[in-house]
């Protein structure tokens, strides 16, 4: 996986706000936490369906942050896992830690 | 034009408060992470708008839909594009975004929703001074009369011998001719756009090239009678 995370969506929707820009990078650092260690929880626990419904949420933000790649694996991974596969879990864990990466290289 | 956000993600409902700014005249006047306390929150308060997200805990959005009797004007906010057609079958959801919103498909949105709120407030108008006028019609099946509100048929097709009139719930087939009904119809809200159909125009939904489409039929415009159509329309 090569893409990166970048903040050019937050950009074109702040329209040079910087204030608005500070306020969403606080909650994307508050809820993506949150989001990630539940989908790990549901995902260890064979909670299947929990866990697609995680990744729906969280697909979201791969878009906000300009992981288009990423969203198409996530969009095919949710679908995957409401019938008990998880054979893309390797690599939709690896967007997540470049997320996670990222967002502390930003905070 | 006062709104109300409902979605349970945070980051979700910024993006849309962001977006709303842009919107002159758009009133943020509270926001909700979940369907439920939207609910009690719209039962005293007036809303014009809800950007509604599908896809939540305990009450989704399709839910509260079916929950909500009379509801405000609604955008559906969504990840995901399956939803649309269904989406579509309620009168009051006026968009369909999916996530991420961009600034360009908001603006479209805005476009939407200022025809939309002038439409009504154009058919406010009209409905107060045609108060005193007949605002039903009764039609013939089986030896029964039954009731139908102008406002509650989408449009009628001329089959034969016989029409069928479609309403939003049902489609009621009648021995009788487009002339002859179209003298029962008041004009401020009915419009022959073919030779076998009348439609309700206060019903369109878009139109395309040479048609129109109303909830989910599409429905053709002959050419005589598309200028008299284009002259109805509120056009920007």
């Amino acid at each position: 996986m090569t893409e990166k995370p970048n903040l050019d969506y937050i950009k074109e929707i702040s329209g040079g706000n910087e204030e608005f820009e500070k306020k969403f990078l606080t909650i994307i650092q508050t809820e993506f936490p949150k989001e990630k260690n539940e989908y790990v929880e549901n995902l260890e626990q064979d909670n299947f369906e929990e866990s697609a419904k995680i990744v729906h949420k969280i697909k979201h933000k791969l878009g906000i942050l300009g992981l288009n790649s990423g969203y198409k694996l996530a969009v095919k991974y949710e679908e995957d896992l409401k019938y008990g596969d998880t054979k893309l879990k390797d690599e939709f864990y690896e967007i997540l830690k470049s997320i996670e990466e990222f967002i502390l290289k930003i905070a | 034009m006062r709104c109300i956000i409902v979605d349970d993600e945070a980051s979700a409902r910024a993006i849309v408060e962001e977006l709303c700014k842009t919107i002159p005249d758009m009133e943020l006047v509270a926001e909700f992470p979940n369907a439920l306390e939207a609910l009690k929150f719209i039962k005293h308060t007036q809303v014009d708008l809800i950007f509604l997200d599908i896809h939540m805990p305990k009450l989704s959005g399709i839910d509260f839909i079916e929950t909500v009797s009379n509801p405000p004007k609604i955008v559906l906010t969504t990840s995901d594009k399956d939803f649309a057609i269904e989406a579509y079958q309620y009168e009051f959801i006026v968009d369909y975004l999916v996530k991420p919103i961009s600034s360009e498909r908001f603006q479209k949105c805005a476009s939407k929703l200022e025809n939309t709120f002038g439409e009504i407030s154009q058919e406010q108008t009209e409905i107060n001074t045609v108060q005193n006028e007949d605002e039903d019609l009764y039609i013939n099946i089986d030896r029964r009369l039954i009731k139908l509100k102008f406002k509650d048929i989408l449009l009628i097709e001329a089959k034969g011998d016989y029409i069928e009139i479609q309403t939003q719930i049902k489609r009621y087939r009648v021995h009788s001719t487009l002339k002859k009904i179209k003298e029962k119809l008041p004009e401020c809200r009915f419009l022959q756009i073919h030779r076998s159909f009348i439609i309700n125009f206060t019903q369109i939904i878009d139109i395309q090239d040479n048609s129109v489409l109303i909830e989910r039929s599409v429905i053709p415009i002959s050419r005589s009678n598309r200028p008299e159509l284009m002259q109805r329309l509120n056009l920007l």
